[in-house]
């Protein structure tokens, strides 16, 4: 996959859960889940679970601690 | 000097119809809302029926965000969030996004048992080791207080939100204890209520107790019979019920409509001694409970027009007669009218008393009284207590100014309030 398609289905994934449309609209490797979304800090779980579901992969918890931005999920996925 | 309470919103879910407009002419009518269900059949319950309301996924959508139902099997919280909204809503009253929370309005809503689904889910992913793919809303959807909190952050309160929990009398204890807050200036809105979840997971605690009727699974409509000479047991129900109390002076002051008034009420428990158990009430404190309430709204016993019982369809209807005849110093021809909505509805349990409220204040403010259904030949032990007309077998409008609701629960637990028809 490449990184525009990783992009793509991140922003796919947490759609149900942005709060911040303005955010939304910039979506990137930059933006920040809960700071640039408004995700709800509870709700990061459940990305988390919806990323773990698309991919196939686990995420533990101390990857998933660094995961602020779309870009760390990236790479998450990528490692993994 | 206590201020006065009135009821300015209501809201239902109940088994036999969703919304006030549709539960007062579903009550009118005598509607029934029970059904066999094959899955309760497939579990071999011995009473495969149960009270159920119907929410389809489009009506759903109007109360929840798409996110908020991600998820969401607590049935209970459903119920509720829709009621709640819609007492709210129906008294007029704005769903604020301001940054500020209203500091006036609280909610004491109750409920049995919460999000049963939601758990048995989380008990499968917690065995077979899954415990991190739970999510987030596990721990919301199964605290008792899930639905109070659901509707506070909905609607934005900012003074007490809470839930009680007191079995089968929730939703009348919760009335009184919101209508206390009121009337003591602690709050000058108080949405008050009770929810219940539905399905096997909740009723077959009741099923292995051998308490609900099994004769009837071919017959579903027929088998919750309050009152009734071949009453066999309670027919589980679920749903929600939601009455918005508000300061008379408040309500008057923005033109609210007024359902009702609150008078007052009492609740007690018989301390599980003299003939009350967990599961059986102890006749004393019962009548002690009735008499209280009237003291409390400051009426004499014989000005109650019409009572609606707790009356669930077991051998025990004629107990609580008794009880009644006994408490008001009233019988034969003297007693009061008296229905129990179960016969339509079945027990709806934690939810039971608020479903049964909206009833009650539509009889009040609509003028009339609604039917017992499923109870042609009343109870020969009632009959000798009351006279055979003061159980309405058909709707019929009526002059009501006084009414008296009481809700019995497991644990030996009483509550009774008295309402009025509202007048300046």
């Amino acid at each position: 996959m490449t990184e525009k398609e990783l992009i793509e289905t991140i922003k796919k994934i947490v759609k149900p859960y942005v709060q911040r449309e303005e955010g939304f609209k910039e979506f990137s490797k930059e933006t920040e889940f809960i700071k640039d979304l408004e995700i709800n800090s509870a709700n990061l779980v459940d990305v988390i679970l919806d990323v773990e579901d698309e991919f196939d992969i686990e995420i533990d918890n101390d990857s998933m601690e660094g995961m602020r931005s779309v870009g760390d999920a990236i790479e998450i996925v990528k490692k993994k | 000097m206590k201020k006065r309470v009135v009821i300015t919103g209501m809201g239902v879910v109940a088994p036999n119809a969703v919304g006030v407009t549709n539960f007062s002419r579903a009550i009118k009518e005598g509607k029934s809302g029970i059904r066999f269900f094959q899955e309760l059949a497939d579990l071999k319950f011995s009473c495969q029926i149960g009270g159920k309301p119907e929410i389809s996924e489009e009506l759903l959508s109007e109360y929840f965000t798409k996110l908020q139902l991600r998820g969401l099997k607590a049935s209970g919280i459903k119920y509720g969030v829709i009621a709640g909204v819609d007492a709210w809503k129906d008294a007029g009253l704005p769903i604020s996004e301001d940054a500020a929370p209203d500091y006036e309005s609280g909610i004491i809503f109750g409920t049995g048992i919460l999000g049963v689904d939601k758990f048995r889910e989380a008990i499968h992913l917690i065995d077979e080791g899954k415990t991190r793919r739970l999510g987030s809303t596990s721990v919301i959807q199964t605290m008792a207080s899930g639905i109070s909190a659901y509707l506070g952050g909905i609607l934005g309160c900012g003074n007490q939100v809470t839930t009680n929990s007191s079995a089968c009398s929730t939703g009348t204890e919760a009335l009184i204890l919101g209508a206390e807050r009121i009337q003591q200036g602690k709050a000058k809105r108080m949405l008050v209520g009770s929810c219940g979840d539905h399905g096997p997971y909740v009723w077959g605690g009741f099923d292995a107790m051998r308490i609900l009727p099994s004769k009837f699974n071919d017959n579903p409509e027929n088998a919750s019979r309050p009152m009734s000479a071949n009453a066999t047991g309670f027919v589980p129900g679920s749903g929600a019920g939601a009455l918005l109390l508000e300061d008379y002076e408040t309500a008057k002051a923005r033109g609210a409509k007024i359902y009702a008034e609150v008078l007052g009420g009492a609740i007690n428990s018989g301390g599980q001694r003299l003939e009350g158990s967990m599961t059986a009430a102890n006749n004393e404190a019962v009548q002690r409970c009735i008499k209280s309430a009237i003291e409390e709204a400051k009426i004499y016993s014989k000005e109650i027009d019409t009572v609606n019982g707790h009356l669930t369809a077991t051998t025990r209807d004629a107990v609580e007669i008794e009880n009644w005849t006994e408490a008001l110093q009233r019988q034969g021809k003297d007693f009061p009218y008296i229905n129990s909505l179960k016969g339509m509805t079945g027990h709806c349990l934690s939810a039971s008393g608020s479903i049964e409220l909206v009833a009650s204040v539509l009889q009040l403010k609509e003028q009339f009284i609604f039917g017992n259904v499923n109870c042609e030949e009343i109870h020969p032990e009632i009959k000798e207590l009351i006279s055979e007309e003061k159980v309405v077998r058909k709707t019929t409008p009526a002059e009501l100014n006084i009414l008296a609701k009481a809700s019995f629960g497991f644990g030996d637990v009483n509550a009774v309030v008295i309402l009025k028809r509202f007048s300046e």
